[in-house]
């Protein structure tokens, strides 16, 4: 595709930013927008599963699948949305309100101690047995004062997160 | 892909610790394991990040991407002097450029085809006119790119015991090495006309074929490889470690197959001056074919090959601790950034060893802190 930069009008790039409530700059969706393109191999006007597990450090990563889940079929504006949560503009709410969206996978509002576990699942894989796993979450969700067929909803997430500082960003190259 | 594990779990003996290069902090960052509440449970914050920063740059991709260079014709004057240039390249150089090849290759086979079937019976005579045919053919291509090559340090020597590394930037780092010296090569079999050289040609220089997906060929083309690195008559050996053409800024891990034949191994470092085009071959993007004609329809191919000490294993040093050594030579002399890459990962998905590295630190890091 080469200098796709030139297929993006100032109208789109207006249309992006607007859609990702400015969480980065023109010049930061212009290189998004480039590697979307690189990512994009067959120029489908998406980047499928496939486009993506071929970047070795993403498909080394335990919760790719999970990602991949979110990420599938998603258009440019879509893409770059998805990505705003990582901007250092976006506020702590918003971050969690990612994590939150990665937890709730059928999108109903509410994380049970179901979703947990099957990320818990993805992030220790073999080494933690289905009874640690569950032992372990049983203890820090009585410890947090919840029962363990509580579900938790937004709220409770930003209770439970508190105000304490969450890294989550990422730079996104200026060519 | 059925063939994708084997040889993915063969690729693991090849890394030499890429833990080390892949961030693996702890899920819960800190060194002293504290006591886990909900919040450090549920704070899967650094792995998403690892995720989206993977998303938004990889080094390995990085590898691989062909810069367009700048549009330099964007203005009234600069425009038509372009245009000029255009008809130049295309109308002029160009069939000057094919007849130059066409005329090499007619010499070629002159001389080829006699010597191959006349001299049958004196084999140290027909290999040596074939390697000087084999070698002018190359200088003819050469020129017809109008190549600008400068080779610095000692000539390779015909003798054995010695093999050549070299980084990778297209097929015709082969040719431009060969044009110096007949070296015998291993390659992937190509089709098409391409691989009706690869039969002809270069079956005479000696040729070690293998096949990428085929896990069991390993083993086969190691024994090759060292059966010919010990013949005397042999042609030097020439191989390329990466596996796979990279887009000379960066270098990909070498495979350390080169490094454990027992025998010196001789460094060649090849730069591309990307002034006038830019060599990269992006085997996924262009066939061969293409590659060539841009290359001919361009001013010149302009590149530097340094020719470097020869290298030994010293003791106590693995074959892959002694890759890296001579890859760090080479990234050093020609001026490229090196990855921690294997390059099949163009071709095959990386091992989930790598994956479940991760999921073990996590857990012991929390199986730890639960115990407090």
């Amino acid at each position: 595709m080469g200098n796709s930069s030139s297929m993006l009008t100032q109208y789109d790039i207006e249309e992006v930013q607007e859609h990702c409530n400015h969480a980065f700059s023109q010049q930061e969706i212009l290189s998004l927008y480039n590697r979307f393109c690189q990512l994009d191999k067959n120029s489908g006007g998406f980047v499928s599963a496939d486009e993506f597990m071929s970047v070795p450090e993403f498909a080394v990563n335990p919760l790719a699948q999970r990602l991949l889940r979110m990420l599938d079929g998603l258009n440019f504006k879509e893409f770059v949305a998805f990505l705003s949560a990582f901007s250092p503009r976006t506020t702590h709410h918003q971050k969690i309100e990612f994590i939150f969206k990665v937890y709730d996978s059928d999108c109903n509002g509410k994380v049970t101690f179901d979703d947990i576990l099957c990320i818990l699942r993805d992030l220790s894989g073999s080494f933690m047995s289905e009874q640690q796993r569950q032992k372990v979450l049983t203890h820090v969700f009585q410890e947090a004062g919840y029962k363990p067929d509580s579900s938790l909803v937004f709220s409770d997430f930003m209770k439970i997160f508190g105000n304490s500082e969450l890294k989550m960003e990422v730079e996104v190259p200026i060519d | 892909m059925a063939g994708m594990e084997s040889t993915s779990a063969e690729m693991d003996l090849d890394r030499p610790n890429l833990e080390e290069y892949l961030p693996s902090d702890s899920i819960h960052g800190s060194g002293s394991p504290k006591n886990l509440h909900l919040r450090d449970l549920l704070d899967i914050s650094p792995t998403l990040t690892e995720a989206a920063g993977a998303i938004v740059d990889d080094s390995f991709t990085r590898c691989f991407k062909s810069n367009s260079p700048e549009p330099w014709n964007w203005n009234i004057y600069l425009f038509p002097l372009w245009c000029t240039g255009v008809v130049v390249r295309y109308g002029i150089l160009f069939p000057l450029r094919l007849l130059t090849l066409l005329f090499g290759w007619i010499i070629f086979w002159a001389g080829f085809i006699p010597a191959h079937i006349l001299l049958k019976g004196q084999e140290k005579l027909r290999r040596k006119i074939e390697r000087k045919l084999v070698e002018m053919m190359c200088s003819f291509f050469v020129a017809s790119w109008t190549g600008v090559v400068k080779y610095h340090g000692p000539r390779p020597s015909m003798r054995p015991h010695q093999v050549f590394v070299a980084n990778h930037t297209s097929m015709i780092d082969f040719i431009i090495l060969e044009q110096m010296t007949a070296f015998a090569v291993i390659m992937q079999k190509h089709p098409g006309w391409v691989g009706f050289i690869q039969k002809t040609i270069l079956e005479s220089v000696g040729c070690i074929w293998f096949n990428r997906t085929e896990s069991k060929d390993r083993e086969v083309v190691a024994r090759k490889l060292r059966e010919h690195v010990q013949g005397v008559d042999n042609n030097p050996l020439l191989i390329f470690p990466e596996g796979t053409c990279v887009n000379n800024q960066y270098t990909v891990m070498f495979k350390k197959g080169s490094f454990e034949l027992g025998c010196a191994v001789c460094p060649i470092a090849i730069k591309y001056n990307k002034i006038f085009v830019d060599a990269f071959w992006n085997s996924k993007k262009q066939s061969f074919t293409n590659h060539l004609l841009r290359l001919m329809t361009s001013w010149a191919v302009v590149c530097d090959v340094w020719y470097l000490e020869p290298q030994y294993l010293q003791p106590g040093e693995t074959a892959i601790e002694f890759a890296e050594r001579v890859r760090d030579m080479i990234a050093t002399r020609a001026g490229l950034k090196k990855v921690p890459w294997d390059g099949y990962l163009k071709y095959f998905r990386p091992s989930p060893k790598l994956t479940e590295k991760k999921q073990q630190i996590f857990a012991e890091d929390v199986l730890r802190r639960l115990e407090k």
